[in-house]
């Protein structure tokens, strides 16, 4: 029978085996060890609880002996489970908020960031004599306050005084603790002294040092004023006052918002933009028209085209059929980011191989005229995918069972007749799987489109980047802004890639059952 | 047999059969052609043949080429063999052991997926964000992070096919092993791959050039140019002034498709048997 869970390794002592083992193991702890050290570090500790439950589990297996399946599946689960169950869990999550440009961090990161961006110089703040230090390679100021007393600090830390510092002239010249930068040093990092904010203390309200000749610090407080009390932020200058809004903005009451906002949950909102916005409807929707149409087109072009050859080549009387198959299956040999490529410039409208040589000069925009850039993509995914279709219509014909053929005949049944009923109906069930994979493939068939067209020619309203070719995959990278053309809206693209999913799960969860109910018939 | 009856038969059959060839093969002509032209322009390859020169692939060696092509194999070489040292363990595990869960995990796999992790590319975008922040080596712009993140998927999309293979090899083997004293990781590390070798070859080639070509991970992850892989290095030509870089990227094209068209042309026979199986290009 089966070996039962409950068995050991069977090892018996210190066998080679187990020394590879108890040494991939040490590799593996000291590594996780040192993660989770640096998660710890880096204060991550979504990633330091997880690493610590790897490192656990994986111990647990390889040296218990009651988790015999574990320690052969515990390894690709590990990578299952963080970069593909995780990763669609946080689509999933993503998907619901309004994660993206301008709202990117948490509420106290983005407090922290407009009261930073809006600090100014306050009016008449004294000055003090600076002295530009580093800690390492980390810059940091030293100032002598009014009343003789030495601080120091760098972006992270905030100024605190230190004991023991040279003071000459008003201005320290050795600081326990910190190197004093030469005048050329400082020189060299001019860009990043006038850049740098020293925090006065923990509290971002107090304002931050500065400095714009490496020798005089002045205070810089926001002119924004966040009271944590009340939960609003007030501009000091005009004294709007400011409230978070459930856009995860704060927000005046002449309805203002201020730049910086964080991540919320919006609810259904992305879905509601994709389906009613009207920038993203209209595209949308024709966007997803076309997607249906690409990949349904595609497979079925590619199937009949392989299948015609398929059928052309299956006659053993056919000399030279082994060259015929080796050389027509070459474009599926050919990795399809390289054919893609090498389309695009050969359909170039002025320059192109097959303007300039196939039709003589024609002048043709294949790919910037909207229905002929469909055209275009449509012939080329026949290109790059009739050899597949050919190979396993190859397959399937010559898996057909004999005896059923030769029944047909002795029924008198002609060519047309066998053809159409037994021929089409049995191969059609040994492809069906493999179509429908095809579908889901074609579905998502970025790369293609991508390095064809683009997804153009674009649409008439340029405010959105996409365009007649776009299928929902390239639309989902232009709207996440990845690309760097258009603001970053991961919210919205993880909601279209939700979309994406439950329309492929839909259609091959009904399309395995109707090719079940084709199997009974067959 | 007479001629019109031969046309019928047979030779209709080579006139597609030429047909088929011409479709298939003038690219591939076209881009030798291309490869090995003198300008190196759009316009000055359209003429086949017209001058014969090994210029653009010299120039390659001006460029970033050579190190998007390590990157690109190292990428993949990796992929395609943890993709089948844990594929084919998984395998082993839900094929030859009976435990709780087990039910419940083949269906898991199989609903997992359905869900490309090309569409995650937001998700794993900001994942490895954070784990950056932790450690270097797995955050944005590595090629480790990026072998990690193909690994991931190594197991939804494979671990059926292999599953079906494992069973078909009789368990008597195994037990005849255990009698004669073998552990489960001798059975498995002696037996069981060596018997299943024709599908590691498929999964591994199959998962090698889907890695080679793989386009939208590689390029929101990768950022600097010495990361690259040759499809998000060679893309980049061709979209930034095409009609200049055209010979280059010919060139490029011709050594690059090297390595997939050859592991294909000689292992022909066992990935044609893989697709036949289940798997789709991609």
């Amino acid at each position: 029978m089966y070996e039962p869970v409950t068995r050991g390794s069977g090892r018996t002592g210190w066998s080679p085996g187990f020394l590879v083992k108890l040494a991939l193991i040490a590799l593996v702890d000291a590594l996780g060890v040192y993660a989770v050290l640096a998660a710890w570090g880096a204060g991550s500790w979504g990633v330091l609880a997880a690493m610590v439950a790897l490192l656990l589990v994986a111990n647990w297996a390889y040296f218990s002996k009651r988790a015999l399946p574990l320690k052969y599946i515990l390894p690709g689960l590990a990578f299952l489970l963080v970069y593909q169950v995780y990763v669609v869990a946080y689509t999933g999550y993503v998907a619901f908020t309004n994660y993206g440009d301008g709202h990117n961090s948490t509420k106290e990161q983005a407090i922290e960031a407009l009261l930073v961006q809006n600090e100014r110089r306050v009016e008449g703040s004294p000055s003090s004599p600076l002295t530009v230090v580093a800690d390492g390679g980390t810059l940091g100021f030293a100032v002598v306050s009014p009343d003789g007393v030495v601080e120091a600090g760098t972006a992270d830390r905030p100024l605190a005084t230190v004991d023991g510092a040279t003071v000459e002239g008003g201005r320290v010249t050795a600081l326990p603790g910190y190197d004093v930068l030469e005048y050329t040093a400082v020189l060299e990092r001019q860009q990043e002294v006038t850049a740098l904010r020293v925090p006065v203390s923990d509290d971002p309200n107090e304002g931050s040092v500065r400095t714009q000749d490496a020798r005089t610090g002045y205070v810089f407080t926001s002119t924004l004023e966040y009271d944590p009390a009340s939960d609003t932020m007030t501009d000091t200058v005009t004294g709007t006052a400011y409230t978070p809004d459930d856009d995860g903005q704060f927000e005046a009451a002449d309805g203002s918002t201020l730049p910086v906002g964080w991540r919320v949950l919006v609810g259904f909102d992305n879905f509601v933009t994709a389906f009613g916005d009207d920038r993203y409807a209209g595209p949308f929707g024709k966007i997803l028209l076309w997607t249906f149409a690409f990949a349904v087109l595609s497979v079925a072009s590619t199937f009949l085209l392989g299948l015609f050859l398929a059928i052309a080549f299956n006659d053993a009387r056919l000399r030279g059929r082994r060259v015929y198959r080796t050389l027509v299956i070459l474009p599926y040999a050919i990795p399809g980011f390289l054919a893609a490529l090498l389309w695009s410039g050969m359909l170039n409208r002025s320059y192109g191989f097959v303007n300039e040589v196939l039709l003589g000069g024609a002048s043709v925009p294949w790919l910037t005229d909207p229905l002929l850039a469909k055209l275009a993509v449509l012939g080329v995914n026949l290109w790059l995918g009739f050899p597949y279709m050919f190979l396993i219509c190859t397959g399937a014909l010559q898996s057909l069972p004999t005896d059923v053929l030769e029944a047909a005949k002795i029924d008198g049944a002609g060519r047309w007749r066998t053809w159409r009923s037994i021929t089409l109906p049995l191969l059609l069930v040994a492809t069906a799987p493999l179509l429908i994979s095809s579908f889901a493939f074609n579905f998502n068939n970025f790369t293609l489109i991508y390095m064809l067209t683009g997804g153009g020619p674009r649409f008439g309203d340029a405010s959105v980047p996409l365009g007649h070719t776009d299928i929902l995959i390239s639309m989902v990278y232009s709207v996440s802004g990845l690309d760097g053309t258009a603001a970053k809206n991961y919210g919205l693209a993880s909601a279209l890639s939700i979309v994406i999913f439950v329309v492929v799960a839909t259609i091959s969860a009904l399309a395995f059952r109707r090719t079940r109910s084709l199997e009974e018939i067959a | 047999m007479r001629p019109a009856r031969w046309f019928s038969e047979i030779g209709w059959r080579h006139l597609v059969g030429v047909l088929a060839v011409v479709y298939a093969g003038f690219p591939l002509v076209y881009v030798v052609s291309a490869s090995l032209a003198d300008g190196g322009t759009l316009t000055g390859s359209n003429d086949l043949f017209a001058s014969v020169s090994g210029a653009n692939y010299t120039a390659l060696a001006g460029t970033r080429f050579w190190t998007w092509m390590a990157n690109t194999l190292v990428v993949a070489v990796a992929t395609g063999a943890g993709t089948v040292l844990m594929g084919a363990a998984a395998a082993y595990a839900f094929s030859r052991f009976r435990f709780s869960g087990r039910r419940v995990g083949l269906t898991a796999l199989l609903v997992i997926q359905m869900f490309p992790q090309m569409l995650a590319f937001v998700a794993i975008f900001l994942l490895l964000i954070s784990l950056g922040n932790v450690v270097p080596g797995l955050g944005l712009d590595s090629k480790l992070a990026l072998i990690c993140v193909y690994l991931g998927g190594a197991l939804g999309v494979n671990t059926f096919l292999m599953y079906g293979f494992f069973n078909t090899v009789p368990r008597e083997i195994d037990e005849a092993a255990k009698i004669d004293g073998a552990t489960h990781a001798q059975i498995y590390w002696t037996i069981v791959l060596r018997l299943t070798a024709p599908i590691l070859a498929v999964v591994g080639l199959l998962s090698f050039i889907s890695t080679f070509g793989e386009f939208i991970i590689a390029r929101v992850l990768l950022q600097s140019e010495e990361s690259w892989t040759l499809a998000v290095g060679l893309y980049g030509w061709v979209s930034s002034l095409q009609d200049a870089n055209w010979g280059l990227f010919t060139a490029g094209a011709v050594v690059s498709a090297v390595p997939v068209l050859a592991l294909f042309l000689f292992l022909q026979k066992y990935i044609v048997g893989g697709l036949t199986a289940g798997s789709v290009k991609g």
